[in-house]
């Protein structure tokens, strides 16, 4: 998984090992998530990209081991700062979540309590981590407010989530992220419930922030154009493996898997003016029907008679990516 | 003062203010609550003190009619108590027990349902399948059972004393699974949305979690079934008093003054039971008046109307 060889060492943030998750369900257990590995260094930027389906979310939950039942972390670790916190009672992963890793999640009008001031809610988030005072509290929100320019944040305070804007909301989730300056914000589709405008607007926001603050980023999302703006590298998924990973200019200028290489010809801005769209043909196979070899084959473009009996595994190419397929 | 004109501004006050039964409600339930509750510093006298009755007043009609005297605007008791002075002790009563039940059901019901619905699991189950089991017994049942219990175990003279905390707790754990199941059905709801998610991605406690974030979330249809339960605790120890396990006659309830009365009916002194029955019909009409209109005002379907 050697990506960044010079980078690797005392820096390295992250470090996910054979992740694999599982859901039990009535018609099996069934694996979700499938042997992924990646490795974060301090400040870096990772884009998790891929379907609806693919396994992005539940990836994300497995860091911060908060997959709810039926599923389970089957097998791998996840090292966060040389330590294995997949296998941490839930009383010390407390600790770490909120305040050395935090999630910003897709939609601002619901993951604020409807019925709290975010100044309670953001007080909450710090006084659960750290023994101050509410003023001392107070204090660090207004700070942080100001840092995801909220004006007049004193007033703001004391407001609850249906006197924001869908934008305001999303900046205030972040300014609660990063109330305890985290090293590692994991973000799941932070843009998605935004019009394109404030996207734009929130994604300038955190790159700054996590440029600044020098923090780690998981970017979730299907969108590859806001990836190539934010993010240093990028894992494509593709039901529950991740297919090719590697630098994030290396992966849009010269993709190699095919299922990437239909994602970049999909963008609206790759083609000459007026000419159709492309796509992919079909849709990504369930948990249940998985086809046998490569999951990407009934789909397809460069099917070799290989890819229906075995399972291709990553490897790295010469121009430094790392991609699972039979035919590159 | 600026919460105050928040309040005098808010939607909630609007909608009452234009709706008439509402008001009419609310004031004649206020009626009962102030006449009940200053009954010690308006009532003409005390019927707790025997000193003060006399028997040669007993059975005395209203002061309207012949043989009325104006010291009992309402009668008198067989005993030659005040009818008024009763029935507003009386009130009283009946409203603390009323109450009193209430809280303690809604404690009772809302931290079980709470951790019912978030915990999930054999937790839940076992729990729900107790409150099954307490709403297969009916409220009279497992009070009579308990009451006669008491009653016989502390004797009538020491039983008088602890009358009110009894009742309370008898109809208090009697219905608690009522605000347990509509509890844990708006958690299960309520477990599901983006924020409680968020709110475990902060590193909050369970505890905290349920207690800030759910319940406050869920505390709409507690607010309605908590006025038909108040009417209906009330209406219950009524019940209860009229069969004889409730309040003594010696500090009487509505209900323990109706069956005062109804041995005397059919000789005649109608007022004793008549009085404290319109009393107790008044204040449950007006409960229910109001919590229907809290239930409707609560459900924003209906706004569009």
């Amino acid at each position: 998984m050697k990506i960044q060889p010079e980078h690797q060492g005392e820096d390295k943030l992250l470090e996910v090992q054979d992740l694999t998750v599982k859901f039990a369900l009535r018609k099996g257990i069934l694996p979700a998530v499938n042997n992924v590995s990646f490795t974060l260094n301090r400040g870096e930027r990772l884009g998790l990209v891929g379907e609806s389906g693919a396994g992005k979310s539940v990836t994300g939950f497995a860091l911060l081991n908060l997959i709810s039942k039926p599923g389970f972390i089957d097998s791998g670790k996840v090292l966060f700062g040389g330590r294995d916190i997949s296998a941490l009672k839930d009383d010390e992963m407390r600790k770490i979540r909120g305040d050395r890793i935090s999630m910003i999640f897709q939609d601002p009008m619901m993951t604020l309590n409807p019925v709290l001031t975010i100044g309670t809610q953001m007080v909450e988030t710090i006084q659960a981590h750290r023994n101050i005072s509410r003023a001392e509290a107070e204090r660090i929100c207004l700070d942080k407010l100001r840092k995801v320019y909220i004006p007049s944040p004193e007033k703001r305070l004391t407001q609850y989530p249906h006197e924001f804007s869908g934008g305001m909301r999303q900046r205030i989730v972040i300014a609660i992220a990063l109330l305890l300056e985290p090293s590692l914000i994991i973000a799941d589709e932070p843009t998605t419930a935004l019009d394109v405008t404030i996207q734009a607007e929130i994604m300038d926001l955190l790159l700054e922030l996590c440029e600044v603050h020098n923090m780690g980023l998981i970017l979730i999302t299907h969108d590859l154009a806001v990836v190539s703006q934010v993010t240093q590298k990028i894992a494509v998924m593709y039901a529950g493996r991740i297919i090719e990973m590697g630098l994030t200019q290396e992966i849009v200028t010269n993709p190699l898997h095919p299922y990437t290489q239909g994602l970049i010809k999909a963008l609206p801005q790759a083609g000459p003016r007026g000419a159709r769209l492309n796509q992919i043909p079909g849709i990504m196979p369930s948990l249940y029907n998985m086809p046998s070899g490569c999951a990407f084959n009934p789909r397809c473009t460069k099917k070799l008679p290989l890819c229906c009996e075995e399972m291709p595994t990553l490897s790295s190419r010469e121009s430094g990516s790392l991609v699972a397929c039979h035919c590159v | 003062m600026g919460r105050l004109k928040l309040f005098r501004e808010s939607f909630f006050v609007y909608s009452f203010l234009r709706d008439p039964v509402a008001i009419g409600s609310f004031i004649m339930l206020l009626f009962f609550l102030i006449a009940g509750f200053s009954a010690p510093l308006t009532a003409p006298t005390n019927p707790y003190d025997t000193a003060q009755i006399d028997v040669m007043n007993s059975e005395m009609p209203p002061v309207w009619i012949p043989g009325g005297s104006p010291d009992f605007p309402l009668g008198t008791d067989a005993q030659g108590r005040d009818m008024l002075s009763t029935i507003l002790y009386g009130t009283r009563v009946s409203v603390l027990i009323g109450l009193g039940a209430v809280a303690l059901q809604a404690f009772l019901g809302i931290s079980l349902g709470l951790i019912s619905g978030y915990t999930g699991g054999r937790v839940d189950s076992i729990l729900m399948r107790v409150a099954d089991v307490q709403l297969s017994f009916s409220t009279y049942m497992v009070a009579i059972f308990l009451g006669a219990i008491f009653q016989t175990a502390l004797g009538v003279g020491y039983y008088e004393d602890v009358a009110v905390p009894f009742l309370i707790i008898v109809i208090g754990l009697a219905e608690w699974p009522q605000y347990a199941r509509t509890v844990r059905a708006s958690v299960l709801a309520e477990k599901k949305k983006e924020y409680v998610e968020a709110a475990r991605v902060i590193g909050l406690p369970a505890w905290r979690i349920m207690w800030r974030h759910i319940l406050p979330n869920t505390m709409t249809p507690v607010l309605v079934i908590s006025t038909v339960q108040v009417a209906n605790a009330i209406m219950s120890e009524a019940a209860l008093s009229f069969i004889g396990l409730g309040m003594p006659v010696t500090k009487p309830s509505l209900g323990s003054l109706i069956k005062s009365g109804f041995e005397y009916i059919f000789s005649g002194s109608w007022w004793i039971t008549l009085f404290p029955g319109l009393v107790l019909i008044g204040l449950i009409l007006a409960i229910n008046l109001l919590g229907d209109w809290m239930r409707d005002f609560l459900n924003p379907k209906l706004y569009k109307n």
